[in-house]
């Protein structure tokens, strides 16, 4: 019995939004961080022990806590996200899930751009938010407080942009979290030099407009050209 | 009758080794392209070589007379590709997987649409449940019952897709297979088990072996002719 | 049967590049050979002695010129790299890999030499300042893009790989130079800086552009035999290398 062979099927299906799966993909991200919240606590846990173990290593006097405080918490940030940036493509790579972003209709510089937001909301943000209490610790002035949370808000989305192309590029690499902080912490020097600089500009009177554009400029730069190369580093990767 | 795809002198290379060379096959609508051969033997890269998630090495791949490098959104549209692990997210529920896996694949699933496909996959009850608490054979029927949303698109690239399947799912992925082949569109798997059912399929076999053996086939062949 | 004319591809084959770079190899290291002796005259001798720093200063001569070869090198990488990836060429990724190495000694060169000059100048081994600041940074990517084809195994994933991150750090690198410079400027007023050599009097110039050219045969000839040692392990597989190996041993 000759089989019938019946002709293709036309595209019904009309291509949807690039919209609808950036949002599927940041959705799912998000749900899979809110459900299992312990990474997510991890990484603030250790910018708090970060940040406490300076003081135990020189001392307490206070007009040195003072002058240390922004550069030290900035750092602690950035050492906290190294660590949770691990988990942004490593997870979808060993499920499976990495491979079905490439297939997808929608540009995968587009989804990885949702992923990298979804990745900011459950790890920068949150240091941001929890920056003004360890400021505290080291007896910053309330304005300067103000300034830290700001130079972070708008930094830590760097650290994920940024950091987010060292993830796709040591993708299920032996050694992958070392070597991301190796790749990343060099390029993310600006970052920290205008972050942590904001704040000592604004206590000695200089404003802090200059060094918030310039962190602004790097952050409309990074999300145009981060994901595109984070994009070419998973097709690369996962050849 | 046109052909649908096309694989021309496909090569892989794998550090120094050669994979596969010269593999070639023309499957027209309708048909299933079946992939045999070893484990080792290159299946998977060669699958992955139809998706256009690898480029080979030399060789290229045609669908509907187009490269596929140059048609990337357009054929990923037309395209489902299942590997080997059943890609869900351990921590959200098999009904939140498939709309999200059918959300990025371009359709637009309610939830009837998705519990209702869990539930042929033979997962009613459960569609809820974590993933992480499924079984192995569950999750693997998990991952399959995005084929009972994927009627418009033409080509189906399955990687394995019997593994871990109990009688009653190995039949209704069968049916699912055969609809696909009905409606005129492509499906190309890998097998490593002989099976009744691959074989009464209207297809192209193709096997894929070293090319060390492939030379030596030829060596004992021309050795044979010369006696 | 090429009625084209001259093509580039024509020197891609890896077969061909090797002999071609093996005839050039020892021409240009005697080049530098020669160029790096004529520097080290006039700044050792020639040179006259600086009123304010003395003879320590003499250093600049090696110091300089490394660190405009870490500079050079870095953006010649990335270039590579780029041909590389929108080619997909094997013969420009070897190259790339090839360059990284010696942008690491020349940066690495500088770093020493800015800390010997440090010492009897100021009485510091280190001084933050913005260019010996930015070298430190350089020689940290480098480290990266090496460190990230040493851990990738298959080897077309790691030249490519390691392209990406060459194009994101030549990107990112004059922005990294700019914001150290802003940090030393805030930091330190402008007391100390190395990039403050003492006001160049002609041999001084002399001798540190014959330097400069000589440094910059040196990583050339260096560069293209460690191409075609890359060349020989990558193509190991083929006729023509294996010939090679043979008529080498």
């Amino acid at each position: 019995m000759t089989p019938v062979v019946l002709p293709m099927p036309s595209r019904t299906r009309r291509p949807p939004g690039a919209l609808q799966g950036m949002r599927c993909a940041f959705m799912r991200d998000l749900r899979g961080v809110l459900r299992r919240r312990t990474d997510a606590v991890a990484a603030l846990v250790f910018f708090v022990i970060v940040v406490s173990l300076f003081p135990l290593g020189v001392g307490a006097e206070p007009a040195l806590l003072r002058t240390m405080a922004p550069g030290v918490v900035w750092v602690a940030a950035l050492l906290a996200s190294m660590l949770s940036l691990a988990r942004l493509f490593a997870d979808d790579h060993q499920d499976g899930t990495l491979e079905q972003l490439l297939l997808s209709t929608t540009p995968l510089p587009l989804l990885v751009l949702a992923k990298m937001a979804a990745h900011w909301l459950t790890s920068g943000l949150l240091l941001a938010l929890g920056s003004p209490l360890l400021a505290l610790q080291f007896d910053l002035p309330t304005s300067s407080i103000g300034v830290l949370a700001t130079s972070l808000l708008l930094g830590t989305p760097l650290l994920s942009l940024i950091g987010g192309i060292g993830a796709a590029l040591t993708v299920g690499v032996r050694g992958a979290g070392v070597l991301l902080s190796l790749l990343v912490l060099p390029l993310v020097v600006p970052v920290l030099i205008f972050g942590a600089g904001s704040v000592g500009a604004s206590e000695a009177g200089l404003g802090t407009v200059a060094h918030f554009s310039l962190l602004g400029a790097m952050l409309v730069l990074a999300l145009v050209l981060a994901p595109l190369a984070a994009a070419a580093a998973l097709r690369i990767a996962l050849e | 009758m046109s052909v649908a795809l096309e694989l021309r002198d496909l090569q892989c290379v794998r550090g120094s080794r050669l994979l596969f060379s010269d593999v070639s096959a023309a499957v027209p609508a309708g048909k299933m392209l079946r992939v045999q051969g070893e484990n080792g033997s290159g299946k998977t890269s060669l699958l992955r070589m139809v998706c256009g998630l690898a480029t080979p090495d030399r060789g290229e791949v045609l669908w509907q007379d187009q490269r596929i490098a140059r048609l990337r959104e357009e054929f990923n549209l037309q395209l489902v590709y299942l590997g080997h692990a059943p890609a869900l997210k351990d921590d959200l529920s098999a009904l939140e997987n498939l709309q999200a896996s059918g959300g990025l694949a371009g359709l637009a699933c309610s939830e009837s649409e998705a519990a209702s496909a869990l539930a042929q996959a033979g997962l009613r009850g459960r569609e809820r449940l974590p993933a992480r608490v499924l079984s192995q054979g569950q999750r693997k029927r998990a991952g399959l019952a995005r084929l009972a949303l994927s009627a418009a698109s033409a080509l189906w690239v399955l990687d394995e897709p019997f593994n871990a399947l109990d009688e009653a799912a190995c039949v209704w992925l069968q049916g699912l297979i055969s609809a696909q082949l009905g409606r005129g569109g492509v499906v190309v798997l890998t097998s490593h088990q002989g099976r009744a059912w691959d074989s009464a399929q209207p297809q192209v076999a193709i096997t894929l072996q070293p090319p060390r053996a492939v030379a030596d086939a030829q060596i004992g062949r021309m050795m044979g002719a010369a006696e | 049967m090429d009625s084209k004319g001259f093509s580039w591809y024509h020197f891609a084959a890896p077969q061909r590049f090797y002999r071609l770079a093996g005839i050039a190899v020892p021409w240009i290291g005697a080049l530098a050979a020669l160029l790096i002796a004529g520097g080290l005259v006039i700044g050792l001798l020639i040179a006259p002695t600086d009123h304010q720093q003395g003879d320590a200063y003499r250093i600049i001569f090696v110091h300089v010129p490394a660190a405009w070869m870490s500079m050079v090198i870095f953006v010649a990488m990335a270039f590579w790299a780029a041909i590389g990836l929108a080619f997909n060429t094997r013969l420009a990724h070897m190259i790339a890999n090839a360059l990284v190495p010696t942008g690491a000694l020349m940066t690495f060169i500088a770093l020493w030499t800015g800390a010997l000059w440090g010492k009897p100048t100021w009485g510091t081994w280190w001084v933050w300042d913005a260019r010996l600041t930015s070298e430190l940074i350089l020689l940290f990517l480098y480290v990266g893009v090496l460190s990230l084809h040493a851990a990738i195994e298959d080897p077309r994933r790691a030249d490519r790989a390691a392209g990406v991150l060459a194009l994101v750090g030549v990107v990112n690198v004059p922005i990294i130079y700019f914001s150290v410079k802003w940090w030393n400027t805030l930091h330190q007023g402008a007391s100390i800086s190395l990039a403050k050599a003492p006001s160049m009097a002609t041999p001084m110039l002399l001798g540190m552009l014959v330097m400069a050219l000589g440094f910059w045969a040196f990583c050339i000839a260096v560069s293209l035999a460690r191409v075609r040692i890359v060349m020989l392990e990558r193509e190991r597989h083929t006729a023509w290398a294996r010939q090679a190996i043979g008529a080498a041993t």
